[in-house]
């Protein structure tokens, strides 16, 4: 059990979480032929929009309800009922996601009155589906807004059983988390269907964000799950919620359709893939496909040459709760010592995670207790890399934002072969750091005790201590 | 909130401006930046145009008072270059909870300049304000004043919360809260005849190094830069310039105005952009000091370095001509930019098909006939989709503009660079000039965008297939043909076992381990394990299937 330590500073440094609402207009973006839309100041989009676009760099739709003081005192109905409408004119969406921030948050909009009064005012709007949810800046973090809007997705869109022809037991439900990537996405995809299943994700990042080149412009996201689809997912025989943060989402399609859910809240690392091997296996009625029996092998392989670079590591992580669950626990199965743990929000799984202390903050927190404890490996988004500048450590980029390397949209994690790549990646930074930085010379194997010491020693150090406790 | 009111009028009527000066007072009352519409706006808000003005100050912390929103999603996103300090990209704020929405956040703003100056001493803080705060009513002026003489340092409030205007009105605020607190509260430590001012220049990719090493041959120095590459004391002690360069952009030329009517610095609007810019921007410095007092020998060596570097840059652009013969360039960005890049592209022999117009004031656009000729195709505004079609029927070979139209090129498959902010090469001044036509070259002649542009070879095999039964459909329809396929196929090589036998015996006698079929058939189950597993979990073949 790891102790849950809030904050206690006035002034956030170097920030590690970032705002709600970006996190639930991302979960729209996940939907294909949608506009996600922030109803506050033009400046709470631009942000947004300009992370999104350099951490895939893509086009990404998000609009605003451009507040200004005006509107903002006088309430913002009349800008919402022009924002819909301008965008119905405009880029003929099949969706729009509102997702409210902090300004109107505070001044009080009632966002879901005003929806009713503009569908009443607007026949033509009377097909166009428009999830609202709320998502103040002043609460939760990225994950939760996204948790939130993929929930109020299922309650507004999905369909009650029997409305939408018979139940299929092949189709399968996802509700991804939104740390898993596009390909993490398509790599999920892959596997459920060689069990013969045929998967929906909701949301679906890989149809929107993965980088493919659309015959056509289009100014709405240019793939996803489409709202029929999302209509019918009543009909399934499962739903598959990956991360803690999905199960409202799973809970809210169980009451309403009577579709049973299994939460994985982890899909990194061997145990993890045996269970979901073992459900898909279960719930298809079919034998593990030979090639994941062969995946399961690299894996295992993967783990024996790396565990000499990452076993006895004392890692400093930052990251959204479900990320760090994950990653956090395949880096402790690999015998690192998790040393450093901050997060952004509460959440049922941090304390849980195999971590003395697990610290509500921000990036100088995390920087701080690497220091102090003498962490050689940090993992965190790209915010991280001053802090892995300073303190002169293998830095590995995980999460968003990731601005500063390409492939973002790629970067694998769930599946035998993704949790495969992610150890040999994290295993070839240490390598190369060593190799950069820590070649031995003759004057320096005494006085090295006090300095970040070689690895083979460590984690030697490291089994003994795992052994005694 | 009044006295912000009454900034943001002032700022309105600017008579500095010429776009401002042609405009009736009804007109200028509305302020110069569109009504923002919603749904379709696009843009930063005015908190981002005064985080964007100040933020290349490289020893001041930075301090932002709001919800996570304003500063956890945008912080170190700018390549301002610092040659000292880095505080600057250390990111700070108060990351205003619920309970501080219902109690009032000025306790903890407070706590926080406090935090702050105990953990780093920077020579002085700027606290934005943001929305929420504004609209709770949180006092950001008292508490910095408060805070200024509790710890005897400057605490400067930039009040610009992102809903009273768009990023340029954030810019000019910016400009006000340095004009109103911290301009002229220092002096220099000593002062020289060459000292000058360059306001709105923001060291994007360090480009200004580009072109200091030139001041600094003349011994013209740059006693403040606002604030790219700027440091708190030098903005502090600014007014004692000798003259200003208003670089590039109107964004600050509230800053350049005030400081003239207060302290008398003579200042011009000048650009580092092209070549002739360049060497104007240069002339008029040295012009201006020179009628401040500066030794009239300034200007012949000016333009001795002038005539250099021209020769140099001219000789430098020269071989990329035949390589860009018959080359248009679509060009979209604002202001001075429009015309003064335009004439660094023609100097390097690119045809320009067209120039957008929509941040540019009368002059420029007189500039632009000049060099464009009368029927030079100017565009106000550009949807996306315009710009998508105009590259897609290769109306333009290259697209240059600003990050945000970045995909509508690419995703066309069409070359494109980056002339704005975001960029990472540095374009200023002659050595940035010969940099834009290497990168534009570069780009123009990669290998890849032909291979880009052509379809996969096997689309027009896939078509053709869809028409023909495929080999393996073919199969499953005729029972013979199965059959035939699974007795030719070999599964234990060494006592020549086929998949037919193989699969009969399984189906027959309901095996399921390799023991059991080696009973029943002749496989040998050595090196042919792993294929008898294979057969073992997976289905029936589809020739089995036929073949029954």
């Amino acid at each position: 059990m790891a102790i849950v330590t809030a904050p206690t500073k006035a002034c956030a440094v170097n920030p590690l979480k970032m705002s709600q609402p970006i996190g639930g207009a991302f979960a729209f973006m996940g939907l294909r032929g949608a506009m996600p839309l922030l109803h506050g100041s033009q400046g709470c989009t631009s942000f947004g929009l300009t992370l999104f676009v350099r951490h895939f760099k893509e086009a990404v739709p998000l609009q605003t309800t451009a507040m200004s003081e005006v509107a903002t005192v006088l309430g913002g109905y009349e800008n919402l009922e022009q924002a819909i409408l301008n965008i119905y004119n405009r880029t003929k969406p099949k969706i729009i996601g509102i997702c409210s921030t902090g300004v109107t948050e505070t001044n009080g909009d009632d966002v879901d009155a005003y929806l009713t009064l503009i569908r009443c005012k607007h026949p033509q709007l009377a097909k166009l589906p428009l999830v609202y949810v709320s998502t103040p800046d002043f609460k939760g973090a990225f994950q939760d807004g996204w948790g939130k809007a993929v929930a109020r997705i299922v309650e507004v869109l999905v369909e009650e059983p029997g409305a939408n022809g018979l139940p299929d037991p092949l189709k399968v439900n996802v509700l991804p988390g939104c740390h898993l990537t596009p390909g993490d996405i398509d790599e999920l995809r892959v596997i459920l269907e060689d069990f013969g299943l045929c998967p929906s994700f909701l949301p679906d990042v890989a149809g929107s964000l993965d980088g493919h080149i659309p015959d056509e412009f289009t100014p709405t996201t240019i793939g996803g799950i489409g709202v029929d689809e999302i209509e019918s997912m009543g009909r399934a025989g499962w739903t598959i919620a990956i991360g803690a943060q999905m199960q409202r989402a799973a809970e809210v399609m169980q009451v309403k359709t009577g579709v049973p859910f299994r939460i994985f809240e982890r899909l990194c690392g061997l145990c993890p893939n045996d269970e979901f091997m073992t459900f898909l296996s279960e719930i298809s009625g079919r034998p593990i496909p030979l090639k994941y029996r062969r995946q399961r092998g690299q894996l295992a392989d993967a783990m024996l040459d790396a565990h000499f670079h990452i076993g006895g590591r004392k890692v400093a992580i930052g990251a959204e709760p479900d990320l760090l669950f994950d990653v956090s626990g395949m880096l402790h199965d690999m015998g690192a010592q998790v040393t450093a743990a901050v997060t952004t929000t509460q959440s049922e799984v941090i304390e849980r995670i195999k971590a003395k202390e697990v610290l509500i903050g921000d990036l100088e927190d995390l920087e701080g207790l690497a220091k102090t404890h003498h962490c050689d490996l940090l993992i965190t988004h790209s915010h991280g890399r001053q802090a892995a500048a300073r303190l002169k450590l293998p830095f590995y980029r995980t999460g968003f934002p990731m601005f500063d390397r390409l492939g973002a949209g790629h970067q694998l994690s769930v599946g035998y072969r993704g949790t495969r790549n992610l150890i040999f990646e994290i295993a070839n930074l240490v390598i190369a750091h060593r190799e950069e930085n820590d070649q031995p010379t003759p004057d320096r194997w005494r006085t090295a005790a006090g300095l970040p010491r070689c690895s083979g020693y460590r984690s030697s150090t490291g089994a003994a201590g795992r052994s005694v406790a | 909130m009044s006295s912000l009111a009454a900034t943001v009028q002032n700022i309105f009527d600017e008579p500095g401006c010429a776009k401002n000066g042609s405009k009736s007072e009804a007109e200028r009352k509305n302020g110069c930046t569109k009504q923002l519409l919603p749904g379709s706006a696009a843009g930063g808000c005015a908190f981002d145009g005064a985080k964007v003005a100040l933020q290349p100050f490289t020893d001041v912390a930075h301090l932002v008072h709001g919800p996570i929103a304003c500063e956890g999603n945008s912080w170190d996103n700018r390549g301002a270059a610092s040659s000292g300090s880095n505080l600057w990209r250390t990111s700070f704020t108060t990351d205003l909870s619920e309970t501080d929405i219902v109690f009032g956040g000025e306790k903890r703003l407070c706590k926080a300049i406090k935090e702050i100056i105990d953990k780093c001493d920077p020579p002085a803080i700027f606290v934005y304000q943001t929305c929420i705060p504004a609209m709770i009513g949180d006092d950001v002026n008292a508490v910095c004043k408060a805070a200024s003489q509790r710890f005897a340092k400057p605490v400067i409030p930039i009040n610009s919360p992102g809903f009273v205007g768009s990023k340029n009105l954030g810019n000019k605020l910016a400009g006000e809260a340095l004009l109103d607190h911290v301009i002229g509260t220092q002096e220099p430590d000593y002062t020289t005849p060459y000292d000058i001012n360059l306001i709105g220049e923001y060291n994007l990719s360090g480009e200004l190094w580009q072109v200091k090493p030139l001041l600094d041959e003349l011994g013209i120095r740059i006693l403040s830069c606002i604030s790219g590459d700027g440091k708190y004391h030098e903005v502090a002690s600014s007014h004692r310039a000798r003259a200003a360069m208003l670089v590039c952009s109107k964004s600050m030329i509230n800053v350049a105005r005030k400081m003239e009517q207060r302290y008398g610095i003579p200042f011009f609007e000048g650009s580092f952009y092209g070549i002739q810019d360049s060497s104007e921007s240069l002339r008029q410095l040295a012009r201006l000091l020179v009628e401040r007092g500066a030794p009239a020998d300034l200007l012949g060596r000016t333009e001795a370095v002038i005539a250099r570097e021209e020769a140099w840059v001219r000789a430098a652009i020269g071989p990329y001509k035949p390589r860009f013969e018959g080359k248009r360039a679509l060009l979209i960005t604002g202001g001075v930019k429009s015309w003064s890049i335009v004439a660094a592209l023609q100097e390097a022999g690119l045809e320009l098909v067209g120039t957008s117009v929509k941040k540019s004031t009368r002059n420029d656009k007189e500039r632009i006939k000049e060099l464009m000729g009368r029927d030079a195709y100017m565009i106000e505004d550009m949807t996306p989709r315009e710009m998508y079609k105009m590259l897609k029927d290769a109306k333009a070979d290259i697209m240059l503009s600003g990050g945000k139209s970045q995909f509508v090129a690419l995703k066309a498959a069409m070359p494109w660079l980056d002339i704005n902010q975001e960029r990472c090469h540095a374009y200023m001044g002659y050595v940035g000039m010969v940099k834009l036509v290497e990168e534009i070259d570069k780009s123009l002649s990669s290998p890849m965008w032909e291979q880009l542009r052509r379809p996969a070879p096997w689309e027009a095999l896939a078509k053709a297939m869809e028409q023909m039964p495929s080999p393996v459909a073919a199969i499953a329809c005729d029972p013979a043909l199965a059959e035939t396929a699974r007795r030719a196929r070999k599964i234990c090589v060494c006592n020549a076992v086929d998949l037919g036998t193989i699969e009969d015996a399984i189906y027959a006698h309901g095996l399921s381990s390799v023991a059991a079929v080696r009973e029943h058939t002749n496989a040998v189950g050595g090196c042919c394990r792993r294929r008898i597993e294979g057969i073992l979990v997976s289905d029936p073949s589809v020739m089995r299937q036929a073949a029954e």
